[in-house]
């Protein structure tokens, strides 16, 4: 049984929420990985040193730059027949291409899983995560995506697998891609971060997130936000920790004016540490929190910096 | 141009789900149902499309139990011009709807289909991405802008570290995201003409498609719960604790 795992990268190597695909796939047997795009070598060298890969494959082809679902969706299907699992992680890449080529196969993919219980069988979350559903699947072939929260990374370095290259047969050119608008950030990316610091409505406005920032410099935290934030204007959607945003579970959460709407809860009541900061403290957010600030934040956001200042 | 904007009755988004005591699946008995938050937002978008004269029809389709009709009226309501009701009382999965909305899509022949980009309660998040693959068309998904040109389809998508802009062929699927529009509220005058508007009811089997579940649920279990800890008292409390006792910073 062996089992493969499209991977995602960027300029610094394999990203992290592949890194958790690679270790569910682990779970299941001998693993392979897929690369695909453009100048690819990079990339390669960092898949070949995963832990636990056994194979590399590089699929080179302008056509599957930004790994568009419509070209990339067909080159796993090709590449299909060969294994029992295609894994990807729940990401805005995974969650595009793995329903798509899983209609290709005719199976029903199973989306963000949390558990591996057998090779048949697994724990997904259901109702924003107000359920966790075990699953069994009865088709030949699983397409998979992993929630990578719930899954620690396999580690950037240990392995030494071989690379092959992949011949790309004609891939469908029915979308084209345009343009893109990625926020850059010296901070960690949200899913990645071990501190996240998250804004609500009771920031008020996006000025405000600045109270935020010198905190997460301190503790090299990404910065998120509910979707009230985001849909206020505050901030941009890629910050929304949520069951419809992003889905962490850091080290240390610290939530800024968030009262915790069932909604934003399911995206990161996986954290290890909750910190909570309100002036309501009736505020829901304060019964998962393990530790409760009730205080106006625009006092204790300064004063949270200049403590972290002096320690 | 024709849209087809699939509506899916799920329970509403502000009701506190309950895992069943016996685990076998979530309480939807005596809860209140109401559409699919993201499909809101699709039949929003097509009707702005007709609105703009893009659009000169919108068929709304659901599927499931005869109360699915219900959900088809809200869309209605909202500006769609008629329903499709495909009725069933067995269990519909992601793959069995693509297969019975591809089916639609060959009859109706729509030049756009909105969905929303996930149903709250599976969060599967599958269907349009696997009605794309079925139909041999190009997706915009988690989309929180579109604009039609000619027979491109112009999508801007919420991806993971920012927006993405795709080009589409026509016909394409588009599904979307939070940002792409405010849903509106029906007014009281269009919900009685939605009244009269017609819905047509057809069943899996005349559409020749199998149904049977590729996924059996074992069982739900409640996550587990976090427990309330304990409020500090001053910002030096809090981080001597998140030193000291939690030991993160």
């Amino acid at each position: 049984m062996t089992s493969l795992v499209l991977l995602e990268f960027d300029d610094s190597g394999i990203k992290q929420p592949s890194r958790s695909a690679v270790a569910a796939a682990t779970a299941l047997g001998e693993v392979h990985v897929l690369v695909a795009g453009i100048n690819l070598s990079i990339a390669s060298a960092a898949a070949a040193k995963l832990p636990g890969v056994a194979k590399v494959l590089a699929a080179d082809n302008p056509a599957l730059d930004h790994l568009l679902a419509e070209p990339t969706a067909a080159l796993l299907l090709a590449m299909a027949p060969a294994y029992s699992h295609i894994l990807a992680a729940t990401t805005a890449v995974g969650k595009n291409v793995m329903p798509r080529l899983a209609a290709l196969l005719d199976v029903q993919p199973i989306s963000d899983i949390a558990g591996v219980e057998d090779a048949d069988t697994f724990i997904r979350p259901i109702y924003a995560g107000n359920g966790l559903a075990t699953v069994k699947s009865s088709d030949s072939k699983k397409i998979i995506t992993v929630r990578a929260a719930s899954f620690d990374p396999v580690a950037v370095d240990g392995g030494n697998a071989p690379t092959e290259s992949v011949s790309v047969g004609d891939l469908p050119g029915l979308s084209k891609f345009v343009s893109a608008e990625l926020s850059k950030s010296e901070r960690p990316e949200l899913t990645a971060a071990r501190v996240v610091i998250s804004g609500g409505r009771g920031m008020q406005n996006g000025e405000n997130f600045k109270l935020i920032e010198p905190i997460a410099d301190k503790l090299g935290a990404a910065v998120g936000a509910s979707r009230a934030a985001v849909d206020a204007g505050f901030v941009p959607n890629e910050y929304q920790v949520g069951q419809t945003g992003k889905i962490v579970a850091p080290e240390l959460y610290i939530a800024v004016g968030i009262s915790g709407a069932i909604q934003h809860l399911a995206g990161m009541k996986d954290s290890k540490v909750i910190v909570a900061i309100n002036k309501d403290e009736e505020a829901p957010i304060f019964q998962v929190a393990d530790y409760g600030l009730v205080a106006d934040l625009f006092t204790a956001l300064p004063e949270l910096a200049a403590e972290l200042e002096r320690s | 141009m024709k849209i087809l904007v699939p509506v899916k009755r799920v329970v509403d988004y502000n009701v506190k789900v309950r895992v069943k005591t016996d685990g076998s699946g979530i309480e939807t008995s005596g809860v209140k149902m109401s559409m699919n938050p993201f499909d809101e937002i699709a039949v929003e978008e097509a009707v702005r499309l007709k609105e703009k004269g893009v659009a000169t029809e919108i068929v709304a389709v659901s599927m499931g139990v005869p109360q699915c009709a219900e959900t088809i009226r809200t869309a209605l309501a909202m500006g769609a011009d008629r329903g499709i009701l495909v009725e069933s009382d067995a269990e519909l999965q992601p793959l069995a709807v693509a297969k019975l909305l591809k089916a639609l899509a060959d009859q109706e022949k729509p030049q756009i289909i909105i969905l929303g980009k996930q149903a709250i309660d599976d969060d599967m998040s599958a269907t349009g991405q696997m009605l794309a693959a079925l139909l041999g068309w190009s997706q915009g998904t988690f989309a929180s802008k579109v604009a039609v040109e000619g027979d491109t389809l112009t999508v801007t998508r919420e991806v993971d570290g920012g927006l993405e802009t795709v080009a589409l062929t026509l016909p394409a699927i588009v599904t979307t995201d939070l940002r792409l529009n405010e849903p509106r509220y029906a007014s009281l005058p269009n919900i009685m003409k939605a009244r009269k508007k017609p819905i047509a009811n057809v069943k899996p089997a005349d559409l020749g498609v199998d149904t049977t579940p590729r996924l059996t649920v074992l069982k739900v279990a409640e996550p587990p719960k976090r427990k309330a800890g304990q409020k500090v008292g001053s910002v030096a409390e809090l981080v001597g604790k998140l030193k000291t006792e939690a030991k993160v910073i």
